[in-house]
């Protein structure tokens, strides 16, 4: 299932719908590696609510795609990650060390926001 | 909810489809929405590691009982490679494929029981439990 990609002010705000594949997740990634460059984005949201799942690869691709955002030189927001999922992750063992999260859209739009301001007035 | 279902893993969808029967199954067993979680996320890394490293196989579920309390049984099987070193692959960051590492170390954390037998050449068999908590 292909994940739209919204935009909203400057930023991508990428918006998980169901279940998604390996496939489907490294396509997210290449579309939001390329997009940011298109569309010159500082920030871009993940939102991860409907994912009821994040296993080790989920993880770890998120964070590769995090990383891989902030060499184009914008911010990666995951947003959403429900009680359950966090719960099952911790016990997993699996971390999303030195990635932002967020606990909604809304809160995750608001912190690009203060950061991408923050970014603007210190160049 | 009666005998054992079973699904075949032989490509990627089949591994949510494994996640998605298991967490149906713990439903109706009565695990808490935590515990659903818990074990469909166990079943997506013993799915996955199929994929990844065999090829193919197959996830039989079972509901179980033993005195007055209840669970769920999940198998997993297939005729892959096998794994060498089951103590080396049971600690956390142990990757033959530049993982994390984290997929059996990690389910044990997740199940009650986790047992892993493999023998080269001939495959792989994960034998999992989880038992219904009751928080009272
Ligand atoms: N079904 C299997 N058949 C053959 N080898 C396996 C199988 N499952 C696991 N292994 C071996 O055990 C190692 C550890 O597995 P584990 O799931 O813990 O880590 P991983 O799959 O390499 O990484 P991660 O799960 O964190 O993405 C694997 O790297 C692989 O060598
Ligand atoms: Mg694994």
């Amino acid at each position: 299932m292909e994940v739209p990609i919204l935009k909203q002010g400057g930023h991508l705000i990428a918006a998980i719908q169901a279940a998604l594949t390996d496939a489907d997740l490294i396509r997210l990634q290449d579309a939001l590696v390329e997009q940011v460059g298109r569309y010159r984005s500082k920030g871009v949201i993940i939102d991860v609510t409907a994912l009821d799942v994040m296993d080790s690869f989920a993880t770890r691709t998120l964070r590769s795609m995090a990383h891989m955002i902030k060499l184009r030189g914008a911010e990666t927001v995951i947003c959403g990650i429900q009680p359950e999922v966090a719960f099952a992750m911790v016990q997993l063992g699996l971390t999303l060390e030195g990635i932002s999260t967020a606990l909604d859209l809304e809160e995750g739009l608001a912190l690009l926001n203060r950061r991408t301001v923050n970014s603007n007035q210190s160049v | 909810m009666e005998g054992e279902t079973r699904v075949h893993i032989g490509s990627e969808i089949d591994i949510i489809e494994a996640r998605e029967r298991g967490r149906t199954i713990g439903k109706l067993v009565g695990f808490h929405p935590v515990d659903q979680t818990i074990i469909a996320t166990a079943i997506s890394e013993i799915a996955r590691n199929i994929i990844f490293f065999a090829k193919q196989g197959t996830m039989s579920f079972e509901v179980i009982a033993e005195g007055n309390r209840r669970g769920i049984l999940i198998v997993a099987k297939d005729s892959g490679p096998g794994i060498a070193d089951i103590s080396m692959a049971m600690q956390d960051g142990y990757s033959t494929s530049r993982g994390l590492g984290l997929g059996l170390p990690g389910v044990r954390r997740l199940m009650d029981e986790f047992q892993v037998i493999s023998i080269v050449g001939k495959g792989t068999t994960v034998t999992m439990k989880k038992w219904v908590a009751h928080y009272d």
